[in-house]
């Protein structure tokens, strides 16, 4: 098993599609592979060990994610928007290695030993060999690894190995499954698991993709027009922001069929608000993790529908569920191993030849029976429904009482003059941890600290009162819409 | 070649055609694989066999091959002449389950 595959059926069966458009750019499936072969070559006869990029999205990403594979060699994606320190230490850890580079990023790419550094053009210019290179078939080899975020310090390399992702694709995937026509828009960047699934289910389904360079509400928009998209994966921000500059018009999208959202908590005004402007779409929520190939739980496009019309209290939470299920077993777990029944929460875990679970530096995290710890917390419902309720290190424990600071955020944002909240865990002689939250309020809004408090005491048991409340005009979150709690909690003990 | 065992991730190619496939599973244990008549060999055999003139079928490209039981499961990669068949019983072609899209 080896992720090259993929693009040799495509290539054999439809090497004539568009397989990726970017600006005026176009290659179809014949033409990616050869890039491909040529890049591999130049990758071999190189002696690097590994295959990174650093560039935004453009059709040297899907041509180095199979040249890597090609070459029998890691495919490292890097982040273009840290810092020359922060890459500089992530760079030490790839070398030696081929460093595929974009024009905006060449300078953060210099002065490292063992580092072979290719410009873009370079890079899709090379000349193509007659055939493809023998490829060795190792299906344990790693064919992906992604720097984690790092939002909790040293980002850990996650590695995915060709077993893991081919394994994803055909449990995922129907080979050729895509019309002539289709194609996805991808906003998510190459550094992202959904930007490297992206690239492989596009593959193995035959689709066009379409390329954004950088993300912004307009740009997506005439992009879906221009292109005439069938598909496409957002991050919940991400559809946020196309939802607030749609206003109250439906959008005017006749081609668009399927929208994908996934990467962190979609908030329930947003989905539905969206569902009302793109009355023609499915929608697809997609729970996964870097660690696990990508999707492990969907909730589809007839769940969403469902529970928005339903008068069942249990059928319409569902829209702030995750789904079911996909291609790999989901159990819940207590604080002591314990598998839990349905409406119980606990830490969730998952198994399945997609779920690699493994760093590079810490090795496999898979326990004796294969199943890998999440650090998810969630409950299934009695249909086998997922509810995440966030991460298991934001978890705040006041007095032995393990409290969600999803479901305090939940309600501080209900409040007419709140715009934003976040809670993390507060220091407390008393109680071991205490709640505090940091509000943002709407503009021009109003609101005391006693005020809020009153409003969640209103709501939730005495215990999820905010102790502290702190307001702020943004709160910190990634480039991607993950909220960095790492920094407000190191704001609370700096501020003591 | 004669009974062989086979593993995940595991590729044959046709000695009568341009058809290829993978292992996707497969249970413990040694099989007869052929394609068109003839055994199926190693991705770097060269040997070739006469195709059975009796053969129509045909492995088409991305369609996953199964036996009754479906304890063994083939994808072709690439499509071809012949009728895939492990131990003489031809293969079938095993239903697609279509989940959403999600990236």
């Amino acid at each position: 098993m080896n992720i090259s595959t993929l693009l040799d059926m495509a290539a054999e069966a439809f090497g004539e599609r568009t397989a990726v458009v970017c600006g005026d750019v176009r290659l179809d499936y014949a033409t990616l592979r050869q890039r491909a072969w040529a890049l591999a070559a130049h990758v071999r006869a190189s002696g690097a060990q590994a295959l990174s990029l650093l560039d935004v999205s453009s059709p040297a990403f899907p041509v180095a994610v199979f040249a890597a594979a090609y070459a029998g060699v890691p495919f490292v994606p890097l982040n273009y928007r840290l810092t020359k320190a922060e890459l500089d230490t992530l760079l030490a850890r790839v070398t030696p290695a081929v460093l595929v580079v974009g024009p905006p990023y060449e300078a953060l790419a210099a002065g490292h030993a063992g580092l072979q550094v290719l410009p873009r053009a370079a890079a899709l210019a090379l000349p193509a060999p007659g055939a493809g290179p023998e490829v060795v078939e190792d299906p344990r080899a790693v064919a992906v690894q992604l720097f984690t975020s790092g939002t909790t310090g040293r980002p850990k390399a996650a590695i995915l190995r060709h077993e893991n992702l081919v394994s994803y694709i055909l449990g995922t995937v129907e080979f050729a499954s895509a019309e002539e026509d289709d194609a996805i828009l991808v906003a998510v960047p190459p550094y992202h698991i959904a930007g490297i699934s992206a690239v492989l289910s596009s593959t193995y389904a035959c689709r066009r993709m379409v390329q954004l360079e950088n993300f912004d509400a307009a740009a997506w928009l005439a992009a879906v027009r221009r292109e005439h998209v069938s598909n496409a994966f957002l991050v919940p921000t991400m559809l946020a922001r196309i939802v607030d500059a749609q206003g109250d018009a439906p959008a005017d999208v006749p081609t668009l069929k399927a929208i994908a959202y996934g990467g962190g908590k979609m908030p329930l005004p947003t989905i539905r608000k969206a569902m009302a402007l793109f009355p023609d779409v499915g929608f697809t929520n997609a729970y996964g993790l870097t660690e696990t190939s990508s999707t492990v739980a969907v909730l589809g496009p007839d769940d969403h529908r469902a529970a928005l019309a339903s008068a069942d209290p249990a059928v319409r939470r569902r829209l702030g569920s995750v789904g079911k299920a996909a291609a790999v077993e989901l159990q819940i777990r207590d604080d002591i191993g314990r598998v839990l029944g349905p409406e119980q929460a606990g830490f969730i875990f998952v198994r399945g030849p997609q779920v690699a679970g493994e760093y590079k530096e810490k090795g496999s995290q898979l326990d004796a029976e294969g199943w890998f710890p999440t650090k998810d917390r969630g409950f299934l419902d009695s249909e086998g429904y997922l509810f995440l309720d966030g991460r298991a290190d934001d978890v705040i424990v006041r007095g032995g009482e393990n409290i969600s600071p999803g479901e305090i955020e939940d309600v501080l944002r209900s409040h007419a003059a709140v715009a934003d909240a976040a809670c993390v865990a507060l220091a407390d002689e008393q109680w071991g941890e205490a709640v505090a939250a940091f509000v943002v309020l709407k503009p021009g809004a109003v609101a005391r600290v006693e005020e809020l408090q009153a409003h969640v005491k209103g709501r939730l048991r005495s215990s999820r009162v905010p102790q502290r409340i702190e307001f702020r005009d943004t709160l910190p979150y990634n480039e991607l819409g993950k909220l960095l709690r790492r920094v407000l909690r190191q704001e609370l003990s700096t501020a003591g | 070649m004669a009974r062989t065992a086979l593993k995940a991730g595991g590729r044959f190619k046709s000695a009568t055609s341009e058809a290829q496939v993978m292992v996707i599973k497969a249970p413990a244990g040694e099989f007869d694989l052929s394609c068109g008549g003839a055994p199926m060999v190693a991705m770097s055999a060269t040997e070739t066999a006469a195709p059975d003139a009796a053969d129509t079928g045909e492995a088409l490209i991305g369609k996953r091959y199964v036996n009754a039981d479906e304890s063994l499961e083939l994808l072709c990669t690439k499509g071809g002449r012949g009728t895939l068949k492990v131990n003489c019983a031809a293969l079938a072609i095993k239903q697609a389950k279509q989940l959403p899209s999600s990236d």
